[in-house]
């Protein structure tokens, strides 16, 4: 594995811990006050910090020092989280995220922000309050306080040792006496920590006295091997400070209970004060202890000898606690056996601990891999196909075992598949996570106030569905904070909470992924929509449309109703690029608008890319699918309900009311003159828009669920066509692309694609 | 072009030589993947004459192109008796509708007569040269622009 990899796993594991960090803040600005949320904050940062140091990333290093070390007064207690902090480290965790990318891609950042943001972060780990709502007051003061050398020379990252770190600390010149209860948890010795290193680390700091706490040691039929069942009362004079104190345990503090008190400042009354004799704690005793850790573990006579012995050592240890060496002895090496003896412990115990305590195991894998499995599967779901039709042609009686066995080879397959797709569905919680960020960063520019509310954020979805959703998505959010929100004034002035509220919420529905996008915003202005409508001439001026009908005028290209041309919006490439990406993807956009109550946007998409539920249909001797989703429902026409209209066209009346019927095998040019619609079937489906056509084919074969197959690959995009599949004969079906069917019979020419129509 | 560029410094070529109505034609064998019997094709709508359709090559959709057809001659009447050349064009693979697989050919450049300046697409467009092998006459085609919009995006 060389740099570049171990690299790339960094930024890979980068991303994750920036996700992290962000679900982590947000959760602190929601109130959440769990320490260990603050935890899992500062340990991202940590890891970032940890990681870019060990590549040189110095810019990254130093923001995520500064980062960290507002983090950890927040963990401290000695920084409320509030609102306006938050909203501090929420755009840190932006710029950390900006400068993790341009670590990885090269490319600048915005240095002038992460310079006011450190600031920012400095005043805070100081003490300082945020100026509310006002960052260009903080901006005007920050850069008084710190070494004016910095601002010359432009961006400067910020030398840090840890000298400094302990100097910004008061510094505490009376000894004071800390009594600290440190039990470690099993992990930690599972981490290679050890707990005799800490302890002996900790007595550098100052006078210290310990006590080994053995009551949680069970007899030894019982005793878990691999588990933690010491803790240790110590009391330590140190000028040092806590601080100092837990920088001992910096390392091992998510691994153990740690409870560092100060009991006095006054170091003559520490003695009387102790619940426990002090002891002196001899360190040449751990020393000797520590060469053992590297005996192998297939010693096997040998650790169940030492592992008697401690037993038997805590007893006698318990029983006269003034025998301190030996006491030493036990706490120091009980640990080390209890790792030692992992091969032998009984297994399932372990196990069971570890799956409690740990993380679901995942592993990475090259989507190609995936890709690769998901078109083999493919593959064999058309290959069984296949041969259990050529098994049933050739076999006239259906008893046959090779029956029964394709029966279950379909089943499997099926399973196969399944799983197979499962592997890809992934949850949509990083797009939404990364639309937090926009939220924020058009509020600010907006100067409105904004709550993004994200639900349902472990709906899974395909992965290629999920990343092809982040571009409408952060169209739609712009839109929504830009255009739907009315500024704080005319909130206030509405009689609403002046603070906008965006809710993004993701769900499975009947197959497919549906997101919404709500505002509580004033909704569309439908005059001002079909005002710019005519004016650009898009409809008629006296044209008589239902409100549903103008709210989905946005969509049209070129259209916007901003007042003035924004950087976020406006320019007219919005809603008809966000509506065209959702149907490349195969969804549908909707819109639901209230005035004065805001709009919801709601999208339907499909779980999968790779497979269709398709109606197979007969036109004019071929094999089409027909995406089940389009269809609303199926008829046999009647002579009496068709009536022609003009010269060509024909309409049919489905109860009453007249639906434009559209031949298939003719648009597609599959036969010169139209079929008699009396012999064929209608679909009648629903297109964009809103509008029904009746489609003509020729027969319906059945329903299936069908592997789609690119048509570009190798050949070119189809007018009318939206991929192709392999069915079971092993031939290829093309599968209708209904919208631009309807859009032909509308009058838009279905246009082959001009150079291949042009010659040969 | 970079399996040209290739056989250019090794000196020989080998090629692939086929039988089309009563011509032979040849291709660089390295842009061959395979040659596999006539399967009954799926029509593409709004497609060029000479495009057949397009068949399941192991999963993948291979468009058919009637090479005869591709040539403005009479359009094939496949039988089981035609073969297809899967061929390697770009980056896509297509499939060429043939009626025989003649010959395979060692030849050296020298051995390459330039196309005679005959005012039609095909030897615009296809052809690279004619050999004499054998008191026959073979056309060597490029497959790169078997479809006409391959060229414009190239122009």
């Amino acid at each position: 594995m060389d740099m570049n990899e171990i690299k790339e796993i960094f930024f890979q594991e980068c991303e994750e811990q920036l996700a992290e960090l962000e679900s982590g803040l947000l959760k602190l600005n929601d109130g959440d006050r769990d320490p260990e949320t603050v935890n899992a904050v500062f340990r991202a940062v940590h890891s970032i910090k940890g990681g870019a140091g060990a590549f040189g990333l110095d810019d990254l290093v130093s923001f995520a020092h500064v980062f960290e070390t507002t983090l950890d007064c927040v963990r401290s207690n000695r920084l409320e989280p509030n609102q306006d902090v938050l909203k501090v480290m929420l755009r840190s965790a932006d710029v950390l995220a900006d400068l993790t990318n341009a670590a990885r891609d090269g490319g600048g950042v915005d240095e002038a922000r992460s310079r006011q943001l450190i600031k920012e972060l400095e005043a805070l780990a100081n003490g300082e309050m945020p100026q509310p709502g006002a960052p260009e007051i903080a901006k005007a003061v920050a850069p008084a306080a710190p070494a004016p050398a910095v601002n010359d020379d432009g961006f400067q990252p910020v030398a840090f040792s840890f000298d400094e770190f302990e100097a910004s600390e008061p510094p505490a010149i009376e000894p004071s006496t800390y009594e600290i209860v440190f039990s470690p948890k099993s992990e930690l010795y599972a981490k290679g920590n050890d707990a005799t290193l800490l302890l002996r680390d900790l007595s550098r700091l100052g006078e210290m006295s310990i006590r080994c706490d053995m009551d949680r040691l069970p007899a030894l039929e019982e005793m878990n091997p691999e588990a933690a069942y010491f803790s240790w009362e110590i009391s330590l004079k140190t000028e040092k400070g806590e601080e100092a104190i837990r920088s001992v345990f910096e390392f091992a503090e998510w691994d153990c209970d740690l409870d560092v008190t100060l009991v006095s400042g006054d170091a003559s009354g520490a003695g009387e004060e102790l619940p426990m004799h002090p002891v002196p704690f001899d360190l040449s005793l751990l020393d000797e202890e520590a060469p053992s850790r590297g005996e192998s573990a297939e010693e096997d006579e040998e650790m169940v000898s030492q592992q008697r012995d401690p037993r038997s050592a805590a007893a006698s240890a318990a029983a006269t606690a003034s025998n301190v060496l030996q006491m030493a002895q036990t706490a120091a090496r009980a640990p080390l056996e209890n790792a030692k003896v992992a091969s032998t412990a009984s297994a399932a115990q372990a196990a069971a601990q570890q799956a409690a305590s740990a993380a679901q195991p995942t592993i990475r894998v090259d989507l190609d891999r995936v890709d690769r499995l998901i078109n083999l599967v493919g593959e064999l779901v058309i290959n069984q196909a296949m041969l259990s039709q050529s098994v049933i042609e050739n076999d006239t009686n259906g008893t046959s075992s090779i029956n029964m066995g394709l029966e279950e080879l379909q089943q499997l397959t099926r399973e196969i598949q399944d799983s197979v797709m499962a592997i890809r569905a992934q949850p949509v919680k990083p797009v939404f996570q990364r639309m937090s960020r926009i939220v924020r960063e058009i509020a600010d520019m907006t100067g409105k106030s904004v709550r993004l509310v994200t639900e349902g954020e472990n709906t899974e979805v395909d992965k290629t569905v999920i990343d092809k959703l982040a571009e409408p998505l952060t169209h739609m959010i712009r839109n929504a904070v830009d255009h739907g929100l009315e500024t704080p004034e005319k909130r206030v002035a509405a009689g609403k909470n002046p603070e906008g509220t965006v809710r993004l919420t993701a769900k499975h529905r009947s197959g497919r992924i549906v997101i919404e996008l709500a505002d509580d915003g004033a909704g569309i202005n439908r005059e001002k929509v079909r005002q710019k409508a005519i004016d650009n001439d898009l409809i008629a001026a006296d044209a008589n449309l239902s409100d549903e009908e103008i709210d989905n005028l946005i969509f049209h290209a070129g259209f916007s109703t901003a007042d003035k041309i924004s950087d976020i919006s406006g320019r007219g490439v919005g809603m008809d690029v966000v509506k065209r990406s959702i149907q490349a993807l195969g969804g549908r956009i909707n819109i639901q608008s209230k005035p004065g109550q805001g709009s919801v946007f709601i999208m339907s998409l499909p779980l999968t890319l790779a497979v269709l539920d398709g109606m197979v249909v007969t036109v004019a001797n071929q094999t089409l699918v027909v995406p089940l989703t389009a269809i609303v429902e199926t008829l046999q026409p009647e002579a009496s309900a068709i009536h022609s209209f003009g010269a060509s066209q024909r309409l049919i009346s489905i109860r009453n009311s007249f639906c434009p019927l559209v031949d298939v095998g003719r648009i597609l040019n599959f036969r010169a003159t139209q079929a008699n619609p009396v012999e064929g079937v209608a679909l009648l489906v629903e297109s964009e828009g809103g509008g029904q056509r009746a489609l003509m084919v020729d027969a319906i074969q059945g329903q299936r669920q069908v592997v789609i197959k690119s048509l570009e690959a190798n050949y070119t995009h189809v007018p009318g066509i939206a991929a192709a599949t392999i069915l079971g004969d092993g031939r290829v079906a093309l599968i209708l692309d209904v919208d631009a069917i309807v859009a032909a019979s509308r009058g838009q020419t279905l246009k082959p694609e001009m150079t291949l129509a042009a010659t040969g | 072009m970079t399996y040209a560029a290739k056989n250019l410094t090794t000196g020989g070529r080998e090629l692939i030589a086929f039988r089309v109505g009563d011509q032979e034609f040849c291709v660089n064998i390295m842009s061959v993947r395979e040659i596999r019997g006539w399967t009954p094709a799926t029509p593409m709508p709004h497609a060029p004459s000479y495009m057949l359709g397009v068949i399941n090559l192991r999963g993948a959709v291979l468009p058919i192109i009637d090479f005869c057809a591709r040539l403005g001659m009479k359009p094939a009447e496949p039988t089981v008796r035609h073969v297809i050349i899967v061929a390697q064009v770009n980056s896509q693979v297509v499939g060429l509708l043939v009626d025989a697989v003649s010959d395979i050919l060692t030849v050296s450049d020298a051995d390459i007569q330039p196309t005679p300046e005959i005012a039609s697409e095909f030897a615009r467009s296809l052809a690279r040269g004619v050999l004499a092998i054998d008191g026959r006459m073979i056309c060597l085609v490029e497959l790169d622009s078997i479809f006409p919009h391959h060229e414009r995006e190239a122009a």
